[in-house]
């Protein structure tokens, strides 16, 4: 059994999975079941002061049979009084001991109102503080929550706010509604923050029903946009995750977030930078019983390649990531074809004839035809094999330039 | 058009249709394959990627429209065709080892979505000033006529029965294919503006060369005639049946008497199978389950029903004898009492009676369906030249008469063309393309010496 401790900025945890701010960390009976469940860790939903909600206020992508493939929601902080979540934190906190329970904060931007929410918060038994300067929709428009995280002075001067009196760690949570994550993330730092998670949701319009043209979700035929989250944003919270990770002006720990649904989605994170990770839209699919599989998966992954612990995944792979020019020019691949896998669906050939780069042959033979490809001409760009439906029947194979490694950059410097 | 009044309680429908969530399901399974094999195996060609593409992205009348399109009888052929010997047996996921996308069953879910809403699919074409005359209203007649329409052609249909449709309203059990569906899809070619002239025999009531004088073409689409007779004694007994015979009573109103406790069924083909389902299914709706029982003179291996059917027809409780053919019926009281037969073999890939073999079967009911009869005097009368009762045609259907086409199974010929509701259909749509460029083209020699080949391909 490995060691699926996490280590996020000194805050430990049983296992790398948290639940992210987010309405499964709602109340105590939530958060009670979840760590019943099995969850490493829970951001509380965000505190501060009280508001009111619309309904309705969540939305779905599905692809084609699949549900869910993303979310948004325009669900505000929580709506509860502070001191029913704090004795219920307590409460949690009092069960499960071992667990990680942060406590996400939200407030405007002054410096006495966060003095008074972090020493009144901190009251109660925590492992941390999450700023919440993420949340892209309705408070963003009263000057919190985006409205801060835009602007990476003011970031810096929230947590510094909030180092001034916090006890415990504090995480600032970014948004990815930004140009470039790195200022966020470096303000952060700047203000002394001891770990960043990221990314927060997107913001997003889920769609427009076409029998109404109300747009989706609506609260009496309007709405106003959203944040976007679910497996469908994995791709770009990966790589916000390791831009931070890789800047030195950042240097500070990452709670990954972002379409994580099972424990592969985990590791890549832990590879690309993260030190844990939070998790919602699954929770929100699925309930809180996958946490069962995620640590599963996680236990005999990390068991299978002699890992003795999570730990030795965290930015394993980071600097994989670099520059476009810094990539080899000379390294190629192609595909090829198994004939004895091949069902003849033609959806290569098509993708490859129209959308890519006209190498694969189709030969008639007896009826049926026969898809070779131009190895001359083929370039490896990986579409045909993204579309084929059978498993392992193209495969991109590496092909011997005979030639050194070079990469752009060393092209263009070279005499 | 009334509706005629179904014989109720045969039971419920083999197939029954999917459920939304199906539907979802299978529509978006579909790879949408390039030039799909599904497509070329279909005898119409329908584009079965692109229907079930449009059903996935909700325009569901767009995909009834792709299959209709295709083949006007897309209804009766989402429900009759044998779609593992066709679309579905040729669908890539069989090779992948994964079960083949459910076609027939999405392409019904289309069709019936059209025709619970009253879509009209298509419009006719500006009208050219030629008339065509349609001689049977079965699934090629009215597949011509959809598409002479289409073409702007004024057209005729002359039907010897009461309702449009042929086979597929009269001769199709109703648990595979129902009359109010066979009914809706001819009326879908009817709303085209097509003539119907019901009740007419074409050569008792009308002469052809009536029609070949005061009609730009003719097709000739009259499918075939009754179960032949067995020729052999006590034929004539009260209890033998034809088995369209039966099965249109069955179907479409009639009486049919008491089957009594067995019921024998001569021969294995489709209608066989029809006739055996529909025997039992009756007796239970009255109470009183008969032993049906198929007898063949040939083996499972040589039966011409298709696999689906024979594996149907035992899961419907029928029993199966074969390698015995029928000497003689037996009466008592002018009604048959039983069936002698002798057991056969194969010997050499030929078929031999077995001396001495002789068994006697008890009957209350007979029912003979060893195939269709063939015209011969009509096409001899019509004055096209036949092959044994199969109509000669060159490959755009035309006949040796010059300005008469023919197509369905009037045309069908063992080996070279296969008496399917889809296979027909295609042929009413090359008859009509081809009557098309003849009325167009204005081709002032009509036919004389067309060049006769073996298949449409």
């Amino acid at each position: 059994m490995a060691n699926l401790e996490s280590n996020l900025a000194g805050i430990k945890s049983p296992n790398p999975f948290w639940l992210a701010s987010a309405p499964p960390t709602n109340s105590g009976y939530q958060v009670m079941r979840a760590f019943e469940a099995g969850w490493g860790g829970a951001v509380w939903k965000t505190l501060g002061t009280p508001i009111v909600n619309v309904t309705s206020r969540f939305a779905a992508l599905d692809y084609k049979q699949n549900k869910m493939i993303a979310m948004n929601n325009i669900e505000l902080i929580t709506d509860r009084p502070l001191e029913d979540n704090l004795r219920e934190i307590a409460e949690c906190k009092k069960a499960f001991p071992d667990r990680t329970i942060i406590a996400s904060l939200m407030e405007v931007c002054e410096q006495k109102a966060w003095h008074e929410l972090v020493k009144r918060v901190q009251e109660v038994d925590i492992d941390g503080f999450e700023l919440n300067f993420g949340c892209p929709h309705g408070m963003s428009e009263r000057g919190m929550g985006s409205a801060v995280g835009q602007h990476p002075d003011l970031i810096a001067q929230v947590a510094e706010w909030t180092k001034e009196v916090a006890r415990v760690p504090v995480i600032v949570k970014l948004t990815p509604n930004i140009t470039d994550i790195r200022f966020g993330a470096r303000g952060a730092a700047q203000g002394g923050a001891d770990a960043i998670s990221l990314i927060n949701t997107i913001n997003s319009l889920m769609g427009v029903d076409l029998e109404s043209w109300n747009p989706i979700p609506h609260v009496d035929g309007k709405s106003s946009h959203g944040g976007y989250c679910g497996p469908a944003v994995k791709p770009i919270a990966l790589n916000m995750v390791n831009e931070c990770a890789r800047d030195p002006q950042v240097n500070i720990p990452i709670s990954g977030i972002g379409g994580v649904e099972t424990w592969k989605d985990a590791v890549e994170f832990l590879l690309l930078g993260a030190s844990n990770v939070q998790v919602c839209t699954a929770v929100m699919h699925h309930g809180f019983r996958i946490v069962e599989e995620m640590v599963d998966g996680l236990n005999n992954y990390l068991d299978e390649r002699g890992i003795a612990g999570v730990q030795e995944l965290v930015g394993a792979a980071k600097d994989r990531i670099t520059t476009w020019e810094n990539l080899n020019l000379n390294y190629k691949i192609i595909a090829r074809i198994d004939q004895s896998k091949c069902i003849h669906c033609n959806k290569c050939y098509i993708a490859c004839e129209d959308a890519a780069h006209q190498c694969i042959d189709r030969i008639a033979n007896n009826g049926s035809s026969t898809l070779i490809v131009d190895e001359q001409e083929c370039v490896g760009c990986n579409l045909c094999q993204m579309v084929c439906p059978v498993e392992d029947c193209i495969e991109m194979i590496q092909v011997d330039t005979g030639l050194p490694a070079q990469s752009w950059k060393q092209r263009a410097a070279a005499p | 058009m009334s509706s005629p009044e179904p014989v109720q309680g045969l039971g419920q429908s083999i197939h029954r249709p999917l459920s939304g969530i199906e539907v979802k399901l299978e529509a978006n399974r579909c790879l949408y394959c390039f030039d799909a094999p599904c497509m070329h195996a279909c005898p119409t060609h329908i584009d079965v990627a692109s229907f079930i593409a449009k059903i996935a992205s909700g325009n569901v009348k767009g995909s009834a429209q792709t299959i209709m399109d295709a083949n006007p009888m897309g209804a009766s052929c989402a429900r009759v065709c044998p779609t593992e010997e066709l679309c579905e047996g040729a669908c890539v996921y069989n090779a992948a080892g994964d079960s083949p996308i459910r076609i027939g069953d999405l392409q019904r879910y289309s069709i019936d979505y059209v025709a619970e809403r009253d879509i009209q699919l298509f419009e006719p074409g500006a009208d050219s000033g030629k008339r065509v005359a349609v001689v049977g209203g079965g699934p090629a007649g009215l597949s011509a006529a959809r598409d002479l329409r289409r073409y702007g052609h004024a057209v005729t249909i002359f039907e010897a029965k009461r309702w449009l449709g042929g086979l597929n309203t009269y001769g199709i059990v109703p648990f595979r294919l129902d009359v109010d569906t066979a009914l809706w899809e001819a009326e879908q070619v009817v709303r085209m503006g097509v003539d119907v002239r019901s009740n007419v025999q074409v050569g008792d009531d009308i002469e052809l060369d009536e029609l070949v004088r005061d009609y730009d073409a003719v097709i000739v689409a009259v499918g075939m005639g009754n179960v032949p007779k067995l020729g052999i004694e006590g034929e004539n007994l009260e209890g033998v049946w034809d088995a369209l015979d039966f099965i249109e009573r069955a179907k479409i109103g009639g009486t049919i008497p008491d089957l009594g406790e067995r019921v024998a069924v001569i021969g294995a083909g489709n209608t066989a199978i029809d006739a055996l389902t529909c025997a039992k299914r009756l007796s239970i709706a009255r109470g009183r389950e008969a032993r049906v029982v198929c007898y063949y003179r040939r083996g499972a291996e040589q039966m011409t029903a298709y696999q689906f059917e024979y594996d149907f027809a035992k899961e419907e409780g029928i029993e199966f004898r074969f390698f015995c053919a029928p000497r003689r019926i037996i009466g008592q009281n002018l009604h048959v009492s039983g069936v002698e037969f002798v057991k056969t073999e194969l010997r050499d890939g030929r078929l031999h009676e077995i001396a001495g073999s002789e068994f006697i079967e008890r009957a209350d009911t007979v029912i003979r369906a060893i195939g269709q009869r063939r015209l011969i005097e009509t096409f001899e009368e019509l004055g096209i030249r036949h092959n044994d009762g199969v109509v000669e045609v060159d490959a755009s259907l035309r006949t040796s008469r010059a300005g008469v086409w023919a197509a369905g199974d009037c045309i069908f010929e063992k080996g070279t063309r296969e008496a399917m509701v889809v296979e027909v259909a295609e042929q009413g749509k090359v008859a009509a393309r081809s009557i098309n460029a003849f009325l167009t083209n204005c081709h002032p020699e009509k036919s004389k010496d067309p060049e006769l080949v073996e298949g449409l391909h």
